[in-house]
């Protein structure tokens, strides 16, 4: 088991023949995720990597079957490519492109959710189902599958979490970046009940960053829903306040949304947390007695 | 991206708004002649700068004859303001603007952002104009009132009359409240905006709702759209290095300590400098070189942490992903050589291609302390700058 996807997951791509949608299915296929095919608008009927591509998302579903979307094009349409996605009838979108507008963003989570469809990201590394499936950016190789569920608001504090886990031999059940953005597709809360459900999960590495209220949200559900042990970690201790720390939803606006606040949330709802983010393996060793 | 009051006010005017009539210029003459083709015999005028708390500071004025707005403007432009807002240095004054002046009965505070917990724009409304909105939901939460936006139907007028009368407006003032609502909302909803200050919001002696002040952010991943409104950016506005970083893609924060910090991902970039900390150290900034970093994105991050004068130690922090660390090695490599570095250099590589990454450094006539780990690396580095 696992969260999301697996090695059965058909995946298709949005933004194929571009030099990203490339780089990355190429990656993507290597490791062993289940790639249908791909769409650029006006290249429908060639084929690209071995794949066929289409003109529309609706062609490659109907085609293919796809159950999945990974998104790289870029920000001024990634609004209508998750828009064209879930009319298409696919249920889990994974939009890695940074920089989407927040309002496009208020426009597409509402309609999605509306439609009951599962968005990751946008600004993420994506998804992985360690040994079966991976959706993203994220190097494949510091993986191991295993029984820890990773999810995150940054690429490379997930990547230390998964190397972490991997070193001590722990490895990972699935890991998500649900990505830096104000409005993301998926919160924390998403993906703790998901990780909570799932038998192969036995215990969960949360990383939070300062900004917003999706860590104090999470501990509140912890606390009531989570039965796993949870190790927390939050980075942004010394951001100072008011500047944007390179995500669009890193920052403490108001006096609100700072680390100390988190961990203290965090601490209150019986998460064990982290103060150094090399302890993080070291950590969830302690506290499952693994 | 923030705008300035003069800025937002002719947005404001533009959806039907209403501001006071005001002219911005750059000299005292200016002043005097914008003040004259106003009419009236009192204006206001105020200092140009992005910070708020500029009447305390002395940024905004009363003014009813030439030579008052001649000595105002000589004593402010080209000088930096500082307020409460600010840091020590302040913000430059380049222009000032004068207002006709308004006659208050009552002031009230409205504003707009983008809540992030019900991910919808939402409206707020205070009989508390004047105060900051952050010490009024602190203290009298109770006396905020919020209209939150479906972001699939837009704003409807009900919304705004709702929050008029529940702020005691009367008569014609519930319309003209409604009106300005809807009218904040298109703005809003048009203009990819972050945030919408007015405080205050006056009721005028004649009983009219006006715009007494004015406070714009743009969301700044819309501007590829808004393209008339980023041509308002006021970079003297901004940090010099902060600007410079981005040119090259790069997202810098200046910090007060002295190990400057290069890292890939913002997250990882701010664990970093909070692991410095940790370890009795001082991040000199916050540095992501992004995802996709290149040989001369890398050089032109070195350089720009080497010109804080206050960096003693530089630790450069890699967890390769996409990026490939022996390209990062190259790029530090090129740098040291471009600029030359007199402090010591701690680099942790990790992930794609990092020992090829450790192996290129080595090679080189480049003096660096290759660390065996992440806390290995910060220890390194907090120790050459003679701390824990």
């Amino acid at each position: 088991m696992s969260i999301l996807i697996d090695k059965s997951t058909k995946v298709i791509c949005q933004g194929f023949t571009g030099s990203q949608g490339t780089l990355h299915s190429e990656q993507s296929m290597a490791y062993g995720t289940k790639m249908v095919g791909g769409i650029t608008p006006g290249k429908g009927g060639q084929e690209h990597l071995g794949l066929p591509v289409f003109n529309t998302v609706r062609e490659a579903v109907e085609a293919t079957g796809a159950e999945a979307s990974v998104i790289y094009v870029p920000a001024a349409f990634a609004k209508d490519g998750m828009l064209e996605a879930a009319a298409a009838g696919i249920k889990l979108i994974v939009c890695i492109t940074e920089g989407v507008p927040t309002l496009d963003m208020l426009v597409v989570k509402a309609s999605l959710d509306a439609q009951g469809v599962r968005l990751i990201g946008p600004n993420c590394p994506g998804v992985i189902t360690p040994g079966e499936c991976k959706i993203g950016i994220m190097p494949g190789d510091i993986h191991l599958p295993g029984k820890v569920g990773i999810v995150s608001r940054s690429g490379t504090l997930t990547y230390e979490a998964v190397k972490q886990t991997t070193d001590l031999g722990f490895g990972q059940s699935s890991c998500v970046g649900i990505g830096g953005d104000p409005i993301p597709g998926s919160n924390f809360i998403d993906i703790l009940g998901m990780f909570e459900d799932d038998p192969q999960t036995e215990a969960i590495v949360m990383v939070g960053e300062i900004g917003g209220t999706a860590e104090e949200e999470a501990a509140e559900f912890i606390k009531s829903n989570v039965t796993k042990p949870v190790v927390g970690y939050i980075a942004g201790v010394t951001a100072p306040p008011g500047k944007r720390m390179g995500h669009a939803g890193a920052i403490i606006a108001g006096g609100k949304g700072t680390a100390d606040e988190k961990f203290a949330a965090l601490q209150a709802a019986g998460v064990t947390t982290v103060k150094s983010l090399a302890d993080i393996g070291k950590t969830l060793k302690e506290v499952t007695g693994w | 991206m923030n705008l300035h009051e003069y800025q937002a006010k002719q947005l404001f005017a533009e959806y039907g708004l209403p501001v006071s009539k005001g002219i911005a210029v750059d000299t005292a003459e200016e002043a005097v002649a914008a003040a004259k083709k106003i009419g009236g015999d009192k204006w206001v005028i105020k200092a140009q700068v992005h910070a708020g708390g500029r009447g305390k500071a002395g940024g905004v004025k009363l003014v009813s004859s030439d030579d008052e707005i001649r000595e105002f403007a000589n004593r402010l432009i080209g000088t930096n303001l500082v307020t409460f807002q600010t840091d020590e240095k302040g913000q430059p004054v380049s222009k000032i603007y004068v207002e006709t002046c308004t006659d208050i009965e009552r002031e009230l505070y409205l504003g707009a952002v983008i809540d992030r917990s019900t991910q919808r724009v939402t409206f707020m409304a205070s009989t508390e104009g004047g105060v900051e909105i952050e010490k009024v939901a602190e203290e009298t939460p109770e006396r905020i009132l919020r209209a939150t936006i479906d972001p699939m139907t837009g704003a409807s007028p009900y919304q705004g009359r709702d929050i008029a009368f529940q702020l005691g407006l009367k008569g014609k003032q519930v319309n003209q409240f409604a009106n300005v609502f809807m009218g904040l909302a298109k703005l809003f909803d048009e203009c990819d905006i972050a945030l919408i200050e007015i405080n205050p919001l006056v009721v005028t002696a004649d009983g009219d709702i006006h715009c007494l002040d004015a406070k714009l952010s743009i969301d700044g991943n819309a501007l590829y759209r808004q393209k008339s409104i980023g041509e308002m950016r006021d970079h003297s506005q901004e940090d010099e290095r902060e600007n410079q970083a981005s040119e090259f893609n790069l997202n810098y924060v200046a910090l007060e300590g002295n190990i400057g910090c290069m890292v890939n991902g913002a997250g990882l970039a701010m664990g970093t400098m909070d692991l410095v900390k940790l370890h009795g150290g001082q991040p000199a900034n916050f540095l992501d070189v992004g995802g996709g970093a290149t040989k001369e994105a890398v050089s032109e991050a070195f350089k720009i942490i080497l010109s804080d004068e206050g960096v003693k130690a530089v630790l450069i922090n890699i967890f390769g992903g996409i990026v490939r660390c022996d390209i990062i090695a190259e790029g530090i490599i090129g740098a040291v050589k471009d600029v030359g570095v007199t402090v010591p250099v701690v680099v942790r590589f990790e992930g794609n291609n990092a020992a090829l990454g450790v192996k290129t450094l080595a090679e080189s006539d480049v003096d660096i302390i290759a660390a065996t780990s992440l806390t290995d690396a910060v220890e390194q580095a907090v120790k050459a700058t003679g701390g824990a």
